[in-house]
């Protein structure tokens, strides 16, 4: 394994925890279509940080973005509660709207923002080792998107693991939660934020849609083998990783995107849990009727 | 103003079909997201859309050329597994609707993009031009393409007028469809495949990822004007019409920009003023009849205050002043002074040097509230049982609601009652 197929793989890896960490949380809420939403959603805050910074400042991007991604959940909230709009056609409208408008802003701003169209949708992770962050003294530092999804994930795991309970709590019995006082539409945002957060950070690398692949696959294959959210994360970020390599080699095989080929290993990964999941598979349903009848 | 006018005359033959072509794609997606919204199923289309591009690539891969039937072919038979997948995921496993839709568009369109970058990397110089279901590009669509798919965008229209009430009945109301003996199995199944063909054929003018838009937007705008379907498809179908020509324009004008965008974001526009300005269901419109409701309330509890004043003297038109009535009950006095300001102009209430008195036709309008009070209190403790002493705060909220009917039928009722049960007795009509 060479240098460059390392940094790639430790990308995807990153990305892949990351996303699967929060996917949890998410698809536990039934949230994994206002996830979509918001990986779709950050594009327009992107530009726009982008157009005023006038450069790749990673810090104005994560933060404009993360904006527009809570924005966006805002919107989606605003149109389904004020407006009465059904739920689904509020996030519709929503997640369209706004990539609509990020693309806009792309053409529209053709030469000033590096973005590509393209790239949008599904990144260009292959590129990751060219971007090499050199200090002053010209000590080469390994790829920049590394060191960025480095933080990203280290403030992930800090917010999980402080305050694993409320985000627990608030999934899982919002009734509970709010009577012992633990406010829930201020963790529903928290979690909204860090999503937005991670989807911006991945996105140069994987793109929107791959986001949602890593985001709600790895959680779903997780959530047919166990019950207990700690080994869920644990597994959801097991399954990550190994699609992240094994989607790597795949895509080096095919010679195609390897942010593609991940998502299709995650897909393989969700069908073998759901025939063979030792506790929900289609397998294991079918035989418990005659465990039954037997006992 | 000049293209514009070159536009809209079209000369050019190139033009014309574009226009027409948009026109027919966008009104036809969105005939067919009425129906989708209306079920709930918004966002299983997209999933279908995102499923749609391994079926491209695949039918590409399979043949070598850009056929376009063929590739409709391929795409519709991926669209159509990607919900057969989420049908048995949640089906057949604990996994909820949102995560398998998530789930299987996200997959099906990786498979899409390794496929498609992996033709790109082949060297195959036909497949410049398969990107372009990515975005969508209206201008794109020439000859025969165009035939095709405007084909089957009639197709679609044509087979919703045909089955229209059968689509109806099973949009609203299944199991009386199930009752009076509709094929409801195969109705559906019908719905479904219309509703993957708009899709496949939507996708040429906006592409992939926006085209959800194009079924759930409009709908959900025209939801807003109307409370019949009929209309509502009409509505949705116009709104998308006028924006797909309007694509088609951008495309004319400026072909770097990207049409699709554009259609989506004028769509949405249209959608955000629907659900804003729209009558009875607009934000606004609802924001105002709250706010007149709210208005009419603080009058009503204003005269209701009035004639309390003067119950134990018996003199209804005595004047108070303002501080006598807010006194008697507290509320903001902002508020107030505007009430007895429309008070006054509707001729209810006067006002003299002493403050503010009930005119005649004030005090019968004041009476009516309370005697809807009163009986409301008397009728809880009678046929519901509530303890007299917690009968106030209901009958505080209902009073202003209860309608001249429904107070004859509870005079009936209670049988003509004089008292309430706290013993005051209950103003009678006059």
């Amino acid at each position: 394994m060479n240098l460059d197929a390392f940094w790639i793989i430790l990308t995807g890896a990153l990305v892949a925890v990351s996303c699967s960490l929060l996917g949890c949380f998410l698809i536990l809420r039934r949230m994994a279509m206002v996830g979509d939403a918001i990986s779709h959603a950050v594009l327009p805050g992107i530009v726009l940080a982008f157009l005023f910074s006038g450069s790749r400042e990673v810090w104005t991007m994560l933060i404009g973005a993360a904006a527009l991604g809570v924005a966006c959940t805002f919107l989606i909230e605003f149109f389904h509660k004020k407006a009465n709009v059904p739920a689904d056609a509020s996030i519709g409208v929503t997640f369209t709207w706004l990539f609509a408008l990020g693309i806009i802003l792309i053409s529209v701003y053709a030469g000033k923002v590096d973005l590509d169209q393209d790239c949008v949708l599904y990144g260009e992770i292959a590129y990751v080792p060219l971007d090499i962050w050199l200090t002053e003294a010209g000590m080469n530092l390994g790829p920049r998107t590394v060191w960025v999804l480095g933080g990203v994930l280290v403030i992930l795991l800090v917010f999980i693991s402080l305050f694993y309970k409320q985000l627990y709590l608030t999934s899982f019995d919002p009734a509970f939660a709010a009577a012992i006082g633990i406010s829930t539409s201020l963790w529903y945002y928290l979690l909204m934020g860090a999503v937005s957060l991670t989807t911006v950070a991945a996105f140069e690398s994987v793109g929107a849609i791959l986001v949602v692949a890593l985001m709600v696959g790895p959680p779903a294959t997780a959530y047919l083998l166990t019950d207990d959210l700690r080994k869920m994360l644990v597994i959801s970020v097991g399954c990550g990783i190994i699609a992240s390599a094994a989607g790597f080699y795949l895509a080096l095989w095919l010679n195609g995107s390897v942010a593609g080929a991940i998502s299709v290993i995650i897909g393989v990964q969700f069908m073998l849990a759901f025939v063979f999941s030792p506790s929900h598979g289609l397998v294991a349903r079918r035989r418990r009727p005659a465990v039954l009848a037997e006992a | 103003m000049n293209t514009l006018w070159e536009f809209l005359s079209m000369s050019d033959a190139n033009v014309r079909f574009v226009t027409i072509g948009s026109i027919l794609l966008a009104a036809s997606s969105a005939v067919v997201g009425c129906f989708t919204v209306l079920r709930k199923r918004a966002l299983v289309g997209d999933a279908v859309a995102h499923a749609v591009l391994p079926g491209v690539c695949l039918a590409f891969i399979l043949t070598g050329e850009k056929n376009p039937l063929i590739l409709l072919l391929g795409s519709f038979v991926t669209g159509w597994l990607s919900l057969i997948l989420i049908d048995v995921i949640t089906a057949k496993s604990r996994i909820k609707e949102d995560t398998a839709i998530g789930l299987v568009l996200s997959v099906f369109f990786g498979v899409g993009i390794l496929f498609l970058t992996s033709i790109q990397h082949s060297g195959n110089e036909n497949q410049s031009g398969l990107d372009k279901f990515l975005f969508g590009s209206a201008a794109a669509l020439v000859g025969q393409d165009l035939i095709t798919f405007g084909a089957v965008a009639v197709l679609l229209l044509a087979s919703v007028l045909l089955l229209y009430k059968e689509f109806k009945l099973l949009s609203f109301d299944m199991a009386y469809a199930r009752t009076i003996g509709l094929p409801v199995r195969t109705l559906e199944l019908l719905l479904t495949t219309l509703t993957v063909l708009a899709v496949v054929v939507g996708i040429q003018s906006v592409g992939v990822v926006l085209m959800s838009a194009m079924l759930i937007t409009p709908a959900a705008a025209a939801r807003f004007w109307t409370d019949r379907l009929g209309i509502m498809v009409t509505i949705a179908a116009l709104m998308s019409a006028f924006c797909g020509a309007a694509g088609a324009f951008v495309s004319f004008t400026a072909p770097a920009m990207p049409t699709g965008p554009w259609i989506v974001m004028l769509l949405s526009l249209l959608a955000i003023l629907s659900f804003i300005l729209a009558p009875k269901k607009g934000l606004l419109a609802r924001y105002l009849l709250q706010r007149r409701v709210r208005r009419q309330m603080t009058r009503e509890n204003i005269l209701k205050t009035l004639f309390h004043l003067g119950e134990p003297t018996a003199e209804y038109e005595h004047a108070y002043t303002k501080q006598q009535i807010l006194e008697r009950r507290k509320q903001p006095l902002l508020r107030m002074n505007k009430g007895l300001e429309v008070l006054c102009r509707q001729g209810l209430v006067k006002k003299n040097a002493q403050g503010w008195a009930l005119t005649v036709a004030g005090k019968k309008e004041a009476q009516r509230v309370v005697r809807l009070h009163r009986l409301w209190e008397l009728y809880l403790t009678q046929y519901l049982q509530v303890a007299s002493d917690h009968v106030h705060e209901d009958a505080e909220s209902i009073e202003h609601v209860l309608t001249p009917e429904l107070e004859k039928r509870l005079e009936e009722l209670l049988n003509f009652p004089t008292t309430d049960p706290h013993q005051t007795s209950i103003p009678q009509q006059s």
